[in-house]
């Protein structure tokens, strides 16, 4: 068998791939959570009463749901500094454009999600709300939040993982994130298993911590008192 | 003086006439029950009470204040709901399902509207709720959460949260409907303590035993308007309308 672990063990620790995994870990935090923001904006105008707003969502969602995000990230990256001249400049970073691109593609997502999330808040909670005096934003803060983000946990954690390896598309447009580092080094040494080994095993390690997260989340929102917790784990 | 008039009130859901021009008011410390076959426009009725939905026409007035319809009762346009959450100050409801908070606690569902409407400092909140949980008996529950009450108790703090908001009118969407038939009963004892101490009371109920020990009046409610309204004596013994009539054998 061909593999040399000292190449591998090297690739591993190396300040490439070190810094690949930052890139690809921040850009999917950051592109994440700008789609849960965007996707909650657009969740409430669908399912209000403004039939500007409620088109305006409709619309969006059709549209990026359907382009392929490979076709978007070259969409923001070349075409759109040539329809915009003041973007073709040192600031427009590939990271800039890929945060962008997979921000507004995962925006449309979220929508739906946090849509039927909002949906399944059962009704009689706005009601019980609104008697107390609440004005709609208290409702929204202080009782439909709440309860929507532990409906939307398991599915925004999957989004999540899907975006960690989304960003490895950002390859086409030179951003030095995991796959490209990975992708480098193959280029220069033809070593393809060492390399595709190491960024394999950091896509592993990011996503199993990702699903520990996940789950501590889940049990925060499991709404038993204290009491009751402690007895659940002295079982 | 009446604390709350009804007068003339409609309502339509689309081409559904659900209220049929009702009228109807209540003194300061009375308690009225309302009853009638499901379907009759009870529950709408408490809604628009409670500002909860606009009514078409007609006014209702609380304290003498405006705070639904139009003066002269013409077609009234929906109020924002800003406006309405403060008109809604004065007013409780509890209703049939609870509708609990199940992110909450019983004392922080009880605490909620004290921070977030009325601006209560937390501690100050804390213990006022503590205290009206205390007061329905519910005083070694309080850092239970809804999912871990019975339905018993969980309308008795949907009954702390509402209360502990110090309204002048409580509105009841048959309380205790929801309820397995042994837990009913610590429900309407609550409610009979709060009607002993002067609070008024709207309630729409099936307990024939609770209106007759409770109420002033008995409303009788179908197909959205009121049939009769008497005394509860005379409304279980002797109705004058014959669907009451018919009603009540089904009921008793």
């Amino acid at each position: 068998m061909d593999f040399e672990s000292d190449l591998f063990f090297e690739v591993l620790v190396s300040d490439a791939f070190i810094k690949g995994a930052a890139i690809s870990l921040s850009l999917a935090t950051l592109s994440q959570l700008l789609a849960i923001f965007f996707g909650f904006f657009l969740a409430t105008f669908r399912l209000g009463k403004n039939p500007v707003l409620k088109s305006f969502a409709g619309v969006y969602i059709w549209l990026f749901r359907a382009i392929p995000a490979l076709l978007l990230l070259l969409i923001v990256w070349n075409a759109l500094p040539q329809l915009i001249p003041s973007l073709r400049q040192e600031w427009y970073s590939p990271f800039l454009a890929a945060l962008l691109a997979l921000s507004l593609l995962e925006g449309a997502y979220m929508a739906e999600i946090l849509r039927s999330a909002i949906m399944s808040v059962d009704d009689g909670q706005a009601l019980a709300a609104r008697a107390l005096g609440m004005t709609p934003r208290q409702v929204m803060r202080k009782v439909i939040i709440p309860q929507l983000t532990r409906i939307a946990i398991p599915p925004t954690a999957n989004e999540y993982i899907g975006m960690i390896k989304y960003t490895s598309l950002a390859s086409v447009i030179s951003l030095q994130e995991l796959l490209t580092r990975a992708g480098n080094g193959v280029s220069a040494t033809f070593r393809f298993v060492e390399y595709y080994a190491a960024a394999l095993i950091y896509y592993l390690v990011i996503v199993s911590v990702l699903m520990v997260l996940q789950s501590r989340l889940e049990k925060r929102y499991a709404w038993i008192s204290t009491v009751k917790k402690s007895e659940k784990v002295s079982k | 003086m009446s604390l709350i008039d009804v007068e003339k009130v409609e309502k339509y859901y689309g081409d559904n006439h659900i209220l049929k021009g009702v009228d109807f008011s209540i003194n300061a410390g009375q308690v009225k029950a309302i009853m009638g076959p499901s379907g009759s426009g009870k529950s709408t009725l408490l809604r628009l009470i409670a500002l909860l939905e606009p009514v078409h026409s007609g006014k209702i007035l609380f304290n003498g204040e405006l705070i639904a319809g139009n003066a002269d009762g013409s077609r009234a346009k929906p109020e924002s709901e800003k406006v309405l959450a403060l008109r809604r100050r004065g007013i409780g409801m509890v209703f049939q399902k609870f509708n609990l908070f199940p992110h909450l606690s019983a004392v922080e569902n009880v605490m909620c509207a004290l921070t977030t409407v009325q601006g209560v400092d937390k501690k100050d909140a804390r213990e006022q709720s503590i205290h009206m949980l205390e007061r329905v008996g519910l005083g070694d529950r309080t850092t239970f959460f809804p999912s871990e009450l019975s339905g018993g108790q969980q309308q008795r703090v949907a009954i702390a949260r509402a209360l502990v908001l110090a309204p002048q009118l409580m509105l009841f969407d048959e309380p205790t409907s929801a309820l397995d038939p042994e837990l009913v009963r610590e429900v309407l004892k609550v409610m009979e303590k709060l009607a002993e101490d002067g609070m008024t009371m709207l309630v729409v109920t099936h307990e024939v035993g609770f209106a007759r020990r409770v109420a002033n009046e008995v409303l009788m409610f179908d197909q959205g308007e009121i049939v009769e309204a008497l005394p509860p004596d005379q409304f279980f013994t002797n109705p004058g309308h014959e669907r009451t009539k018919k009603f009540l054998e089904h009921v008793q």
